[in-house]
């Protein structure tokens, strides 16, 4: 397998001394370009797991591998997408483009062309010297994923990168993103708490449980590609993963009684 | 016509403020030493102005100034960058720097001629003083509060040090730095003046002290409005800079959503 999560459990310790498991044994393995959803009700783990997935926090037990490769720290092959796209204010929408690749120690002009090609994939080639808050929600997330793209990372992390935009402009941006896999050929894991989203994204769904974080089950989606939201098949399966999500919402919040 | 009427109310609030002082010199019957009437005092300010001596102490002073003030920016933004960066450290320091920093500056001033005699050096050292506290606690607050995200971007993308640092942290924190460069900047103008009337033989602190002892009231407050006309320039200058950052850091220019 491409990605391998085995057995991998976090447990964060508390102001109080107390142990709260966040993630519990939880098993997934991932294709390459396989495009993978993780649907779950706030508190199930999922930014966790992707954030030991990126790196930037070690699991308290198992392990992650990536191409047969331990996961022990962030690396440039694995760009992760925020919902507050994490860009730098100072820096216009080109300069933020070109942060990685600065880093990959390439001539300014070489930079500057990578840069100016990715941000004409994303449409934004006419706001070239805006500075990101002048630009709307959509815009800085087509900014942040310009910039990941830029440095031909192998891997996207997106934590539910549309979150904070409306629901028209996240259609939209649902487009742009499906687009861009195809074109570029990425592995994807992409968290979201929003069903429809995940239907019309993913390849598998992967619905998690809270307190603690579980793989509760992983759903198939057999759609061919670019997918109709209102079709039949479309929501049959939204129905589908709604029913096993909501048992585990339910589970959640009446479990305890 | 918002300007117009904000130049009238400048113009008015001085008018009415010089008519009060004319009006209590004019019925008080005050000895001219004690209160010098305003008449006077613009005489006495084209005085200071037509002989040159104005201009002699006010860049004996600016000199003074600018030297002192960068010592303290200068000094105080990299201590500030180490300091906020390095927790433990500033744990360990920030004890002593809250205990020194109520200090005035003008309590060192014993000391401050044993070690370094008399002349321009007590001035720039009080200066120094006077700007290297504000300049440092607002360097140190601008790092600590750099969102961590920025961080995990950087961290995400490769960059290390020293790259982390001025592409990263200085300019997060910059809006912050330059609030207490404004801050310094005041601060650091009002010691200029009491640093000049105890330790030096010119400038416009000492213009003052010399005035009194030749009994002209009218210079000296001549020599006191000076001091507010260029400190307030100095202010606004400060204040352009302020504005043009926020400009380039985006935070103040018109948002669009």
């Amino acid at each position: 397998m491409y990605i391998s999560i085995e057995k991998v459990s976090k447990a964060f310790t508390l102001k109080d001394k107390s142990a709260l498991t966040v993630l519990d044994k939880v098993d997934l393995y991932i294709k390459e370009w396989e495009f993978i959803c993780l649907l779950g009700p706030s508190g199930c783990g999922k930014s966790t797991l992707l954030n030991l997935i990126a790196g930037f926090d070690t699991p308290s037990t198992g392990t992650i591998k990536i191409d047969g490769d331990t996961v022990t720290q962030p690396s440039i092959d694995r760009i992760v997408i925020f919902q507050n796209y994490g860009l730098l204010p100072w820096r216009n929408v080109i300069k933020n483009v070109e942060l990685g690749l600065e880093a990959k120690k390439l001539k300014r002009k070489k930079r500057r062309q990578i840069a100016e090609e990715y941000i004409q994939l994303v449409g934004l080639s006419d706001y070239k010297k805006h500075h990101p808050p002048q630009l709307s929600g959509g815009m800085q997330q087509r900014v942040a994923l310009a910039r990941a793209l830029a440095v031909e990372p192998k891997i996207l992390l997106m934590d539910e990168p549309f979150g904070a935009l409306d629901a028209m402009t996240r259609m939209h941006m649902q487009d742009e993103i499906e687009r861009i896999w195809q074109e570029k050929k990425k592995t994807i894991i992409f968290v979201t708490h929003d069903i429809e989203e995940a239907v019309f994204l993913a390849d598998r769904i992967v619905i998690m449980t809270p307190s603690p974080g579980r793989v509760k089950t992983i759903i198939e989606v057999p759609l061919p590609r670019k997918r109709d939201r209102t079709s039949l098949d479309f929501l049959k399966i939204k129905d589908k993963v709604f029913t096993e999500f909501n048992g585990s919402v339910n589970n959640f919040v009446y479990g305890s009684f | 016509m918002g300007k117009i009427v904000k130049v009238l109310k400048v113009i008015s609030s001085l008018a009415l403020f010089v008519a009060i002082w004319e009006l209590i010199v004019l019925t008080g019957r005050y000895e001219p030493s004690l209160l010098p009437s305003p008449v006077k005092v613009l005489e006495g300010m084209g005085e200071l102005v037509k002989d040159g001596t104005l201009i002699t102490h006010f860049k004996v002073s600016l000199s003074r100034f600018i030297t002192g003030y960068a010592m303290a920016v200068i000094t105080g933004i990299s201590l500030g960058l180490v300091l906020g960066y390095n927790k433990k450290v500033w744990e360990f320091v920030e004890p002593v720097v809250q205990l020194l920093r109520p200090v005035s500056p003008i309590a060192w001033f014993p000391f401050i001629v044993l070690w370094f005699g008399i002349g321009d050096v007590p001035a720039i050292i009080i200066i120094f003083i006077a700007g290297f506290f504000p300049t440092l606690l607002s360097t140190v607050s601008g790092v600590r509060k750099v969102d961590p995200v920025y961080l995990n971007v950087a961290n995400n993308f490769g960059i290390r040090q020293p790259h982390l640092l001025f592409k990263i942290i200085l300019p997060a924190a910059f809006p912050m730095i330059a609030n207490g460069l404004h801050i310094a900047l005041g601060t650091a103008w009002v010691f200029l003046v009491a640093g000049e009337m105890v330790g030096a033989q010119s400038g416009l602190g000492y213009l003052i002290i010399d005035s009194r002892n030749s009994l002209r009231s009218d210079l000296v407050l001549a020599g006191i409005i000076f001091i507010g006309i260029s400190g307030l320039v100095l202010d606004r200058l400060i204040k352009l800079l302020e504005g043009y950052i926020e400009r380039q850091w985006g935070v103040s220019d018109g948002r669009r959503n």
